[in-house]
């Protein structure tokens, strides 16, 4: 019979939507204000004694706690409002002390038997929620930089081990060139280097009468070195912002020497950009002696500011690299100490010097890599060219009175905040090459609800007005079509929740386009009814034709559009890639919903029914 | 109901010409004036700080101006208590917080950070490429797309809508100074999808009319087409643009510009899909056996 579904499509319809609801409902429920808390070490663990001090801390302070439960991650702080959330950080924070982790975040209050289905609250981007975008560069070529350097000297050492004399080693321009007055000299560096750099290209040249050995990485060597230290600086950045206390933070590669790192609720945007961007690290030198060659030794500036100066020896013990623990503490004065662990190795290397160096100084060098931009013109152009250096200076001098093992402490720091940094850092491990920050945005968390409470106003008056409209103008079909545009929302938050998409405002933007947009299909197939019954045909058979042939051309109309959108996304960046989303999801929903469930309804309504009167 | 009977196609002329006006128009400020592209794009920072009470703009200028930052351009942002700073590009890591607490140096001034926003100036510029390329992307896209399921002619009528309304609503921009940020480019893309939309539904309709019509003339045809589809143009665009209307008032100021740049695109899309595409279609002669191929009576005659 014309314009009747079978049961089972009723009843898949039926299923569709409820699952749409089931899934579309943990949305309605708002997010408490909330402290995460955590341990990066083994030593600690978050129970119900730390969730206790956490508490009488809290009560003590007057600060009003909604729960506390333990999860698998941790333990989770409720609270009523963003204000006592705010309030009670520093005051959880120092109750814990060092070793745990206290994070701002927001956590969803869906009810468990919810959750249990895998349902959840769509992500709400920074936009709405508050927090810290930041877009990282890997300078690369200060990595290869890097690397050449440090085989420029073992080259020197092989050289000078098999008696090959060169008279000078130069890098330029990530061409390392070694001049030779002979060239019998030439050709045997070049066999030996071969054998055992194979990861360089060699090329020789003759220059008036000098002979150049010129060394250069092949691409596949470029590659994974500069592949290697975008990995390192990712992991790297990982576990700095781990030590930050970040609830769901996001750190990710973007292309081929970029990374993104997002972190939503975090107010201390400064400090979270000195603990990022740090180049901090550490090395370990012997104090030269009076006796030691010119070359060997380099001289430092004391970093208290005292204009002391220092010689230290250029080989050095070890580096920050080999701290496999690192905690801060005050020492017996009250000055700020930071407690190094070494792993097995460093530890090893560090007793071996230091047994045969009882009673000399050693020196602890921070170092850190800058950058200084500036900007030339070329071709017209205001280009900007970045030139790196280093910075080092001796945080102490101390004597060894004994072999130093494993551990140890270092003192001579400014402040408590700066041995705390330290220790961050030497734990989470240093940059594999220098990075640059090439876009930062920082939305305040006041801003992300007040977008948030335009959106979802503009969405609802929205909604509303385009629902008058279709009534009026459609009357009864308007009706099907409005409870369409309805179950089109929910599923598409539904969808949005179960892709666990990222909403922003451009992405409500979307969805309030889309809610114009949806009812479209609805419009083309209630104006193609309309003319047939226009032109004389019975009833049913107006319904039944003017689903038909719309069909194609709401097809055509939509997939183009979803094409556009994906571009949008492909090409898009945070925001704007919100806003692909919700539109591509929105036209994908909004087919089904404006072509089978209007058409569900009217068949309801009016199948197989002779002669009814249509109200459209 | 009554389907209209609009000559539509008599307009030719007149429509050609406004439309062409529009174009040059557009592409004159182009050229001259440029767009006022947004941080995005160029590059700078941005701070935009919310005050309890409204500040003097003069006075936040001349506070920033002490403190050694000149070149600053201050204005107000949705609301007298926001106010937005923007720099050229001068970045420190910090120099965010270093204004902030400028700002809030003086004396008891109650100012909170809304948001800030730092865009090197080489990102500035793959934006700006990454943007274009992906406008000419989803053009090119289209145009196989129409090509494909309709024909050559249909797809180059359709996509020369689409330039007619990107260009239009570019010119709109720049002849208002608005600025122009990623959202807007986000929005003409939606443009481009949405006027798509409308041109393909009548494109729908002129295919189906020669299959069905076929003792009448291209001419009256596509007048008829467009007269028949006229009813669900309309409804559409207006349910659009109720919302967008609404976005544009309710939606605040973050994305005024992008509600702007729909509105604004979705009106011309509307009037391009009536007028141009048409109107291309005829220029280019379409027949019908542009859509349905002539029977392949040759094969036959070779047979003995």
């Amino acid at each position: 019979m014309l314009n009747k579904y079978p049961l089972w499509k009723y009843l898949l319809i039926l299923l569709v939507l409820a699952l749409g609801l089931l899934y579309a409902f943990p949305n309605l429920y708002p997010d408490d204000p909330a402290l995460q808390l955590s341990t990066q070490k083994a030593t600690a663990v978050v129970d119900e004694q730390a969730l206790q001090k956490a508490k009488s801390a809290l009560s003590k302070a007057n600060i009003d706690l909604k729960e506390a439960e333990l999860t698998s991650a941790g333990g989770t702080l409720r609270f009523n409002s963003g204000e006592d959330q705010l309030a009670a950080k520093p005051v959880v924070a120092a109750a814990l002390g060092d070793d745990y982790v206290t994070a701002l975040n927001l956590v969803p209050t869906t009810p468990e038997w919810l959750s249990s289905l895998g349902a959840g609250p769509a992500k709400l981007g920074l936009d709405l929620r508050g927090g810290v975008h930041f877009l990282l560069e890997v300078d690369t070529p200060a990595a290869l930089k890097q690397k050449l350097e440090v085989s420029s000297s073992e080259m020197k050492a092989v050289l000078r081990k098999d008696r090959v004399r060169y008279r000078s080693v130069d890098i330029e321009d990530g061409v390392l060139s070694i001049r030779f007055l002979q060239q019998p000299d030439l050709a045997s560096a070049e066999t030996l280097l071969k054998k055992d750099f194979s990861e360089y290209r060699y090329a020789t040249r003759q220059d008036g009468s000098d002979f150049y050995l010129d060394v250069s990485f092949t691409e596949a060597a470029k590659k994974e070195i500069e592949s290697y230290a975008l990995k390192q600086n990712l992991t790297t950045l990982r576990n700095r912002v781990n030590e930050l206390g970040v609830a769901e933070p996001l750190v990710q590669r973007q292309g081929s020497n970029r990374i993104v790192v997002e972190l939503p609720g975090v107010q201390d945007t400064a400090a979270a950009k000195r603990i990022i961007g740090a180049t901090a690290n550490l090395e370990f030198h012997l104090e030269a002696g009076l006796d030691s060659n010119g070359s060997d030794v380099e001289t430092l500036t004391f970093r208290d500011g005292s204009g002391r100066t220092a010689r230290l020896e250029r080989d050095l013990i070890i580096t920050g690299d080999s701290v496999s623990d690192a905690s801060s503490s005050f020492d017996e004065n009250g000055r700020p100490q930071v407690n190094i662990s070494l792993d097995a190795k460093g530890g090893k290397q560090m007793s071996k010097v230091t047994r045969s160096a009882v009673g000399r100084n050693m020196g602890v060098v921070f170092i850190e890599h800058k950058s200084r931009s500036r900007f030339v013109e070329k071709d017209g152009k205001m280009e900007e060219v970045r030139r790196s250096y280093s910075e080092k200076s001796i945080i102490s001098l101390a004597t060894i009175q004994t072999t130093l093992g494993n551990s140890f402490r270092i003192t001579g720091l400014d402040s408590p905040r700066e041995s705390s940094e330290l220790a961050l850092l030497l734990r989470a491990g240093a940059l594999a090459a220098p990075i640059y920050f090439v876009e930062e945005r920082t939305i305040g968390p006041s801003l992300g609800a007040e977008n948030i409470k335009l959106g979802v106003d503009s969405a609802q008056i929205g909604l509303l007005v385009v629902m008058v409209f279709m009534l009026l103008y459609y009357k009864v079909f308007g009706l099907f079509a409005n409870i369409s545009l309805a179950l089109n929302i929910v599923l598409l938050m539904a969808c949005m929740s179960l892709l666990s998409a990222t909403l922003t405002l451009p992405g409500i933007a979307g969805i309030v386009l889309t809610m114009g947009m949806a009812v479209d299909a609805n419009v083309l197939i209630f104006s193609r009814i309309k003319e047939e019954l226009a032109s004389g045909v019975p009833n049913q058979q107006a319904i039944h034709s003017g689903f038909n042939r719309a069909f194609t051309t709401i097809f055509d109309a939509n997939i183009t559009t979803l094409l556009v959108a994906v571009i949008l996304f492909a090409v898009g960046t945070g925001p704007v890639k919100g806003f692909a989303v919700t539109l591509s999801l929105g036209i994908l929903t909004s087919m089904f919903t404006a072509i089978v469930v209007t058409r569900a309804q009217v068949n309801l309504v009016y199948g197989g029914r002779k002669n009814k009167k249509l109200y459209i | 109901m009554k389907v209209t009977n609009i000559p539509f196609m008599a307009m030719r002329k007149i429509v050609a010409v406004f439309s062409l006006t529009l174009i040059l128009i557009s592409l004159g400020s182009l050229a001259t004036k440029g767009l006022q592209f947004g941080l995005d794009f160029t590059g700078g920072t941005l701070i935009e700080v919310s005050y309890k009470e409204a500040p003097q703009l003069d006075d936040v200028r001349a506070l920033l101006g002490e403190n050694g930052y000149s070149d600053v351009v201050v204005q107000n942002f949705g609301s007298p208590t926001d106010v937005v700073v923007r720099m050229a590009n001068s970045y420190t890591a910090t120099l965010g917080d270093e204004v902030l607490s400028t700002l809030q140096n003086n004396g008891t001034t109650d100012v909170s950070l809304q948001r800030s926003e730092f865009v090197g100036a080489q990102v500035g510029e793959e934006l700006r490429e990454q943007g274009g390329l992906g406008m000419l992307l989803a053009l090119a896209i289209v145009m196989i797309y129409v090509a494909v399921r309709f024909q050559f002619k249909f797809s180059v009528a359709s996509v020369a809508a689409l330039i007619h309304d990107v260009i239009i609503t570019l010119g709109f921009f720049s002849i208002f100074e608005v600025e122009f940020d990623l959202t807007v480019l986000a929005a003409l893309l939606a443009v481009v999808g949405y006027s798509l939309n409308d041109t393909i539904v009548v494109c729908d309709r002129i295919r189906e009319n020669f299959r069905i019509m076929r003792d009448t003339k291209p001419y009256d045809l596509v007048n008829d087409s467009i007269n028949q589809t006229l009813d669900r143009t309309l409804i559409t665009s207006l349910t659009t643009l109720f919302v967008l209307v609404v976005l544009f008032v309710m939606g605040g100021e973050a994305i005024h510009n992008f509600s702007m740049a729909l509105l604004v695109g979705i009106v011309i899309g509307t009037y391009s899909s009536i007028f141009v595409a048409a109107n291309l279609l005829l220029a280019m002669d379409v027949k019908r056996e542009d859509l349905i191929p002539a029977p392949k009576a040759e094969l036959e005659d070779d047979l003995p």
